[in-house]
């Protein structure tokens, strides 16, 4: 009796990987997920930043994939090997900072090192022709198959019959006549499957996945760059980015400054690495300072940090300054009115 | 059988379950693991997680403000 296959599917919690590695279930194929954490992923630990006290977390996606489709879930670290993925993409940057088809590239070469170091014998991701601009498109799907270095052990099963037959369909491992042929930026084909599957909830497909593919993030990674001087970055610092107002008054040093309850609890865990500020006087946000800013910046910082508080409309305000060895300092201010504060500042 | 604790304060999800996942590829199938968090994500993620790899949640613990699950590594761990 012939071993059953096994393949490997990209999770990346939306419907259409859903819908693919359901496909090849059917077919009685063998499937467990991957799915890759870059540090730039929307899912997961940026909901709990802004979680609010009694409001349910939600759920990680592709975790959720998996439970629906009774597949075991291998959920990868991959913040330090893409840190080359985005820094110096050979295929560029998508609207903003996205390297989108890089991104999938390296994903699916580390889908083929996972795929060999577990006996597994393809891999499938939920990719369609023309869904998306700049790496889902019928140049691009040879492209990401020859540059991955997984070839034909690359298939694409929400798309197979519009691309040429790869190693699983040769073999008769899996039947492709009944894989699919979906194009275009349409979503109907996948809803009317996945209503086929008897899927009644999944992720929503608009917004993406990535915080690279959205324009006020990828500012705010321009000016990290542009201001330290190169490129290389920390997972705190891409966690930074995601939180508080970024306002930068002068080169030298920029404020994060928390907007609710969530980010003031997560920026708390910083105060060992950053100057912060809060008001002592009124209620009012904590304020982390990223640079090297001197005893008259400290003041400036204490004014944008107090026109954040309750006391904005007050004559002073009273602010604590925190440094990360443990020294403390008192500051006296008068808050900045929006108009005191110039649109460039804010990143 | 062995029971080992995971410090995942400070991480969020899906970090934690990362952690998890790594340790418990250590583990021997019945040995125990608490792991310790700060992220409330890991209530819903970590059982999750567990359920599709075949692992048993045996306590969850959020009194002490922080987030406590212990778990049991499954037959297949």
């Amino acid at each position: 009796m012939a071993q059953q296959k096994k393949a490997v599917a990209l999770i990346s919690g939306g419907l259409d990987s859903m819908l693919a590695a359901k496909t090849i279930m059917e077919q009685g194929i063998q499937v467990e997920g991957l799915n890759f954490f870059t540090g730039f992923c929307v899912e997961g630990h940026t909901h709990a930043i802004r979680q609010k006290e009694g409001v349910r977390p939600k759920r990680n996606n592709a975790l959720w994939v998996a439970e629906q489709l009774g597949i075991k879930l291998h959920i990868v670290d991959v913040i330090e090997e893409y840190k080359t993925v985005l820094i110096n993409p050979k295929h560029g940057y998508g609207a903003n900072l996205n390297p989108c088809l890089d991104c999938k590239i390296f994903m699916v070469n580390k889908a083929g090192q996972w795929l060999k170091e577990n006996n597994f014998d393809f891999i499938i991701t939920g990719e369609v022709i023309g869904q998306r601009p700049m790496s889902q498109r019928k140049q691009t799907m040879p492209i990401i198959a020859r540059e991955s270095g997984a070839d034909d052990v690359l298939l694409r099963p929400l798309c197979a019959k519009n691309l040429p037959e790869t190693l699983p369909e040769r073999e008769g491992w899996v039947d492709r006549s009944k894989l699919h042929g979906f194009s275009g930026r349409s979503r109907k084909p996948q809803m009317e499957l996945a209503q086929r599957f008897g899927f009644d909830d999944y992720a929503q497909p608009a917004g993406g996945c990535c915080f690279l593919t959205d324009a006020a993030y990828s500012s705010k990674l321009v000016d990290l760059w542009q201001n330290r001087g190169h490129k290389n970055y920390e997972l705190d610092d891409v966690m930074l980015l995601k939180v508080g107002r970024h306002i930068r008054p002068k080169a030298h040093f920029k404020l994060i400054v928390s907007r609710e309850e969530g980010e003031d609890r997560f920026l708390q865990g910083y105060k060992n690495d950053f100057i912060s500020l809060f008001c002592t006087s009124h209620n009012g946000p904590l304020t982390l300072i990223d640079g090297t800013p001197n005893a008259e910046d400290l003041t400036l910082a204490g004014q944008i940090t107090a026109r954040y508080g309750q006391g904005r409309g007050a004559e002073q305000v009273d602010l604590r300054v925190r440094f990360p060895d443990g020294r403390e300092k008192t500051l006296q201010v008068k808050p900045l009115t929006p108009e005191q504060m110039p649109k460039e500042w804010f990143v | 059988m062995s029971r080992q604790l995971l410090n995942a304060r400070r991480l969020l999800c899906p970090l934690p379950v990362i952690r998890t996942q790594d340790k418990v590829k250590q583990m021997q199938p019945g040995d125990q693991l608490e792991i310790i968090c700060t992220d409330p994500g890991v209530m819903q993620d970590i059982p999750a997680w567990c359920r599709i790899n075949g692992h048993t949640v045996l306590a969850t613990d959020t009194q002490t403000g922080e987030y406590r699950i212990i778990l049991q590594v499954g037959d297949n761990g």
